[in-house]
């Protein structure tokens, strides 16, 4: 491999994504680390414990790739996961129905707000995030919720064959959404208005309505990943989700997506998930403690950052003194 | 004819007076905003605009408020600091734990060095090799927490002997009558105001955050100028953990979690800038104080104390949208 095709593939643009590469290489290491790693049971339990934040990462890849930031997810998953437990009395079906509405209805607010007065997206979900929190609070009045309806919690521990259904629930979601992404109207002009605001506009690309459609769908996902966590442990607690916000961003980020915009994969995301909970359970199976993990991640983030930097650094620079 | 000539000219004076009048409400809105608010709480709660309990409101928030000094700062040369919520809890369970460990001195000392170190690898990441400040300060606030439960053993640490030690003065203690982290937040934010304002390094912090390039092309030395952002803004992270870590002589691992948010929620509400290159710390002042009263306030008229958060919601995107539609002369964007 001479050194031009080594750059093109470090970049991601040629068929295997560097993430990959990396998600590999760890597996290999803990699969030698730990007799346990490679069996289907851990691997399950590492879909299903990737599930939650790769859901709403999903969701935050469309947006980043728009060119926007979503902060308020966290809080956005904790409502969810309060009102799918809260509301039982009415019925699981729509306990669900009302929390994956939530999630919707809140995505659209923040959507309709970026694109109607043009306020950051950065600052407009900032907002969102105190104040859905508070929306929590003021809904279950500082109460956890517990499911009294074990067909809630079994869901959650179910499986097909030796597939967990949580894990299949992630699986599926990401296949449709690498579809939406890469064969639909929306994921094209996803990818335009992320480059160049501008130029879409110019090109007739409804810009404001694709940001809404991204914040409804990172709104959803967000939702639904509430829902699937409080199925996990049948119950919700108000503090549900904090920090998944900067958990969620930094598996989008690790998966190659730019912050700037017009850049990203969701294969590229399902690699930074995997990156994440692969370290974590093999971390976890090596008996290393958890603040370790904490550390380990920072230190690889900015490590993918300067990579990144080296490497694109005839298109990036600017003057220098 | 005098007579219309006099008329034109109290008619241009009128408009004169006018605009000037709007100029003032558009530039000092959430001046006048903050004023309403103080006006409105007063009426429904008697204490509200008592002494004790303004000074009690100004002290509690001055430690978001410290930082934000900081943070300011570090925004007006145009980047982002996410990580002074872990750095919080990183100098307070330090100099609470090295106080009974080597003395009150000697973990000041230390803190502050260690702190200043941390702002230092923030500053060489993001101004010498030219990283996305969002994401470096996002890796440093996962890293950092990290490092104080590594520290700590997941433990709280705590002060064994509490009542006689010169380092609560800190965060309990009163000089003619102020609290000292009042003091604190005053002289800190004084120092940097005036330092912003009539300093040539002030300027040129205002430069590298409007246009970069231009900045360069000026003979401003960037990367240091960024480099410089990040240390004063550990500099108020420790002083903030001074006082936090004398206030409740204790600390839990996690005790700045969310700060950073807070901060960041008061910088906006004040009307500085996140692109970089304007913004004041007077502003990011009224911002704090405004989130600090209004907690205040509804706690007064009997909500509780999550009500805040919603209104911290509204006021937040309407603060920055109002200012955006000023400029633009227009409600709403138009794009469809």
């Amino acid at each position: 491999m001479n050194m031009i095709n080594m750059k093109d593939f470090l970049k991601g643009s040629g068929f295997i994504q560097p993430i990959w590469v990396f998600v590999i290489v760890i597996t290999v290491f803990f699969s030698f680390m730990s007799e346990y790693f490679l069996s289907i049971g851990n691997l399950g339990n590492i879909l299903v414990q990737t599930s939650t934040i790769g859901l709403i990462a999903l969701g935050m890849t469309f947006v980043m790739i728009n060119g926007n930031i979503d902060l308020s997810v966290g809080a956005v998953l904790g409502l969810a996961a309060s009102l799918s437990v809260g509301l039982q009395d009415y019925g699981i079906t729509i306990a669900v129905i009302a929390a994956l509405a939530s999630g919707l209805v809140l995505g659209a607010i923040n959507g309709l707000i970026v694109w109607k007065t043009g306020v950051n997206a950065f600052i407009v979900t900032l907002g969102a995030m105190i104040g859905v929190r508070g929306l929590i609070f003021v809904y279950t009045e500082e109460q956890s919720f517990y499911a009294t309806n074990f067909a809630f919690s079994d869901f959650g521990a179910a499986s097909i064959g030796p597939f967990p259904v949580l894990a299949l629930i992630f699986l599926v979601c990401t296949l449709v959404m690498h579809l939406v992404l890469k064969k639909t109207g929306h994921g094209r002009n996803t990818f335009a208005v992320g480059g160049n605001p501008e130029a879409a506009l110019d090109a007739g690309i409804r810009i404001g309505r694709h940001m809404m459609i991204n914040f409804i769908i990172v709104g959803f996902f967000a939702a639904l990943a509430g829902v699937l966590l409080a199925t996990q442990m049948g119950a919700a607690t108000p503090n549900l989700g904090r920090d998944y916000e900067l958990w969620t961003i930094t598996a989008v980020v690790l998966g190659g997506t730019k912050l700037t915009g017009g850049f990203g994969s969701i294969t590229g995301t399902l690699g930074g998930v995997l990156a994440i909970g692969i370290l974590r359970n093999g971390m976890n199976l090596m008996q290393v403690p958890a603040f370790y993990v904490l550390v380990i991640l920072g230190l690889i983030l900015i490590s993918v950052l300067i990579i990144d930097q080296r490497l694109n650094v005839h298109a990036s620079k600017g003057v220098s003194i | 004819m005098a007579s219309i000539e006099q008329g034109k000219q109290a008619i241009l004076l009128n408009k004169k007076y006018k605009e000037g009048l709007l100029n003032f409400l558009s530039a000092q809105g959430i001046l006048v905003f903050f004023l309403i608010c103080m006006f409105a709480f007063s009426l429904f709660s008697e204490q509200f605009l008592s002494q004790s309990n303004i000074m009690t409101v100004v002290r509690q928030a001055s430690i978001i408020g410290i930082i934000a000094v900081g943070v300011t700062i570090v925004i007006i040369g145009g980047n982002l600091d996410l990580s002074v919520g872990s750095m919080l809890s990183f100098s307070t369970v330090l100099v609470v734990d090295l106080h009974d460990k080597i003395g009150p001195a000697g973990a000041i000392v230390l803190m502050f060095v260690l702190t200043l170190m941390i702002g230092a690898v923030n500053g060489l990441l993001i101004g010498f090799m030219r990283l996305n400040s969002l994401i470096v300060t996002l890796a440093m606030l996962s890293a950092v927490q990290g490092l104080v439960l590594i520290y700590s053993g997941g433990k709280n640490v705590d002060i064994a002997n509490q009542s006689d030690t010169w380092f609560a003065i800190f965060g309990r203690g009163y000089v003619l009558g102020i609290a000292v982290p009042v003091i604190l937040f005053a002289v800190l934010a004084i120092i940097v105001q005036v330092g912003m304002s009539y300093t040539s390094y002030g300027r040129r912090i205002f430069a590298v955050g409007g246009n970069p390039a231009a900045a360069v092309y000026s003979g401003i030395r960037r990367n240091w100028c960024v480099f410089s952002t990040y240390l004063i803004s550990a500099f108020c992270v420790a002083c903030a953990a001074l006082v936090l870590g004398s206030r409740v002589m204790g600390s839990q691992n996690n005790v700045g979690q969310g700060y950073e948010l807070l901060v960041l929620a008061g910088i906006i509400l004040g009307g500085t800038s996140l692109l970089g290159g304007a913004g004041s710390v007077w502003k990011t002042i009224i911002g704090v104080l405004i989130l600090g009263f209004i907690q205040n306030g509804l706690l007064l008229l009997g909500y509780p104390y999550y009500t805040q958060w919603l209104v911290t919601w509204v006021i937040i995107i309407l603060a920055v949208w109002l200012d955006l539609a000023n400029k633009r002369k227009r409600l709403f964007t138009t794009h469809s």
